[in-house]
């Protein structure tokens, strides 16, 4: 941000290699016109029979003959004019056929690198590379690199974030990680049959059906609420089984490494000081085991789970590590509401909680689904008070607290006296903790 | 809230220099007010008086007991707004209902924007708008001279690259 006139005068020396994605990607690029024709067939269902049953055998194989070598050509054209390079500072992707994009991506703005491969792609060998900046709203992805190549990219990419020197940065190579948690297939399992949600939407999916068939004898208005109802059931118990089967973190020098995936694999790597908020939840089911989850944020990024299911110290030493120097406050050290704050929220207000140490802000919402999130000072952005007519009434006020990642914090139902001191002394705070936060090119000397 | 304009000495020390808003904004909102409900109350008065009864106009007097009322509410919430500049910090407090209370860092501002439509033109008034990182971070004051827009936005800027801490 600070001076990127110097770094522009350096790249003009070295020439720029520009590569290209691996031979396997225009495949991708041939369903799309298939995909055009479904999605035609299933818009307009009638239309498409009666087109079908005039074509002939011939006029079939005509259009097939023609189709066909246009996916190809369209595939082939756009792998041809996608190029991508590595400069000191930057990645450049240049790309399109008819509308030319050019996307610069300044290496040290990288909230997040990921390797994904789909099911279709680790069969391949190959796979996608996605990065996380902020401000953008499309994900600028390189798809597809052969899976060592993927790799080899995302650490020289990571390495050229992280500071190291030009000419070393090719020969750092992928950084060691460390394994911090590993969750067993079995503890996924029972953590799923032990969410609400999980039965809710089988149960809306098993009893609606039934009801709207006796209701309105209509196998069209049946089929229209079971279906979706069906794949939000299987979404919300086996798909998310699938997503999170043999989720591992692990620490390393790059940041922290999280992969997880049955049938297709992703690997996140988050660099240090990304990320912004972390939430712990503990939903009412698994309260007795003692089991949590954590959810982070990271500007501009959109996953968001850091464990599905772990015990409460494993994950709270996880927490450590993601935030350096910041300790999980306990229950106990949550302080609530006070008690005419039950007037303006009846039962939820025993919910509340607030805990503010040297270095996090930590709020807790939520009865029979606890969540608690930690925001360090160093991340907040700005900080608001609000106040209603009811709420000036019984004298309390919210404190939120705004971060980067499009996340606010809300301190809900405090003390009218306290916010407004809350409210000073978090400005303050968050001043003095960025002073000592890291600098976004974390390996820099 | 009434009495909301006064400084409360709750915190000792630096105590915040609170700065108003322009009477002129007040001026500009009351006139839009009164031209945009006056026009209503015309209208409303002329359509049902000739196309209904004469007696039916005196529905026209509602739009006129709201741009009353309007001209109070106005009145309120202009003296509601007001905006501090501190060593680290910009401050800003709002509403009279509804009150909010914002602090944002130097530090932590990504572009400071100042805008200014027509009719503000005409009344000699920009407004500057604050961007971090957070899009939940609503932190615009309306209607500044344009004078003191530039300056604020020019101080910011200045204080925001001195202070500046990225993410």
């Amino acid at each position: 941000m600070t001076a990127p006139g110097v770094e522009d005068g350096v790249l003009e020396q070295r020439p720029l290699t520009e590569r290209r994605l691996h031979p396997v990607t225009p495949l991708r690029r041939a369903w799309a016109p298939v995909a055009v024709l479904i999605g035609w067939a299933v818009h307009d269902p009638d239309q498409a029979q009666r087109q079908l049953t005039r074509l002939t055998t011939t006029t079939l194989l005509i259009a097939l003959a023609v189709l066909v070598p246009a996916a190809a050509l369209y595939g082939f054209l756009t792998w041809w004019f996608t190029h991508f390079a590595v400069t000191d500072t930057e990645l450049r992707i240049r790309t399109g056929l008819l509308f030319r994009r050019t996307a610069h991506i300044r290496l040290e703005r990288i909230q997040a690198v990921d390797v994904t491969q789909p099911l279709l792609a680790r069969v391949a060998g190959v796979a996608k590379l996605k990065l996380d900046v902020i401000g953008v709203d499309k994900k600028d992805e390189l798809a597809f690199l052969g899976e060592d190549e993927a790799r080899a990219l995302r650490a020289e990419l990571l390495a050229r974030a992280a500071g190291f020197a030009p000419e070393t940065a090719h020969e750092v190579g992928e950084a060691p990680s460390r394994e911090l948690l590993r969750v067993p297939p079995r503890v996924l399992v029972v953590s799923l049959v032990l969410t609400g949600a999980t039965w809710g939407t089988l149960a809306a999916a098993l009893v609606v059906p039934p009801v709207l068939w006796l209701a309105t004898d209509s196998v069209w208005t049946v089929l229209a609420t079971g279906v979706p109802l069906l794949g939000a059931a299987g979404a919300s118990s086996v798909g998310r089984f699938v997503g999170e089967y043999d989720w591992t973190v692990g620490e390393s020098p790059d940041g922290l490494r999280i992969d997880h995936g049955l049938l297709d694999r992703t690997h996140e790597t988050v660099p240090p000081g990304r990320v912004q908020t972390v939430r712990i939840v503990e939903p009412l089911l698994w309260r007795r085991r003692g089991w949590v989850r954590v959810e982070l944020d990271v500007a501009g990024s959109s996953n968001s789970v850091l464990v599905p299911v772990a015990p409460r110290a494993v994950a709270e030493s996880v927490v450590a590590r993601v935030l350096p120097g910041v300790t999980v406050p306990p229950p106990s050290a949550l302080s609530r509401p006070p008690r005419r704050a039950g007037r303006c929220r009846p039962v939820w207000w025993r919910g509340y909680g607030l805990a503010v140490s040297d270095s996090v802000f930590a709020a807790r919402h939520g009865l029979l689904r606890r969540s608690l999130s930690l925001v360090p000072h160093a991340k907040v952005q700005s900080v608001r008070v609000a106040q209603g007519p009811w709420e000036r009434l019984w004298r309390v006020a919210d404190v939120k607290v705004d971060t980067g990642a499009n996340k606010t914090v809300t301190a809900r139902l405090r003390d009218a006296q306290e916010a407004a001191e809350l409210l000073r002394a978090q400005a303050e705070r968050s001043r003095t903790g960025r002073r000592d936060a890291r600098p976004d090119r974390w390996m820099a000397p | 809230m009434e009495t909301g304009s006064a400084p409360d000495a709750g915190t000792a020390g630096d105590e915040p220099v609170w700065t108003g808003l322009p009477p002129r904004l007040l001026s500009m909102r009351r006139l839009l007010l009164v031209v945009w409900l006056g026009l209503l109350a015309l209208g409303l008065g002329l359509l049902l008086g000739l196309v209904v009864e004469p007696a039916w106009a005196a529905f026209a007097l509602l739009p006129l007991v709201l741009m009353a009322w309007g001209w109070v509410m106005l009145g309120r919430n202009w003296r509601s707004w007001r905006y501090a500049e501190r060593a680290d910090d910009l401050l800003i407090s709002r509403g009279v209902l509804w009150r909010e209370e914002t602090v944002v860092p130097y530090g932590r501002m990504q572009l400071v924007e100042v805008t200014s439509g027509p009719v503000e033109r005409h009344f000699r008034l920009a407004s500057v708008q604050l961007h971090t990182a957070a899009a939940a971070t609503d932190a615009t004051i309306p209607g500044l001279d344009p004078a003191e827009a530039e300056r604020l936005r020019d101080r910011l800027t200045e204080l925001g690259e001195a202070r500046s801490a990225g993410l």
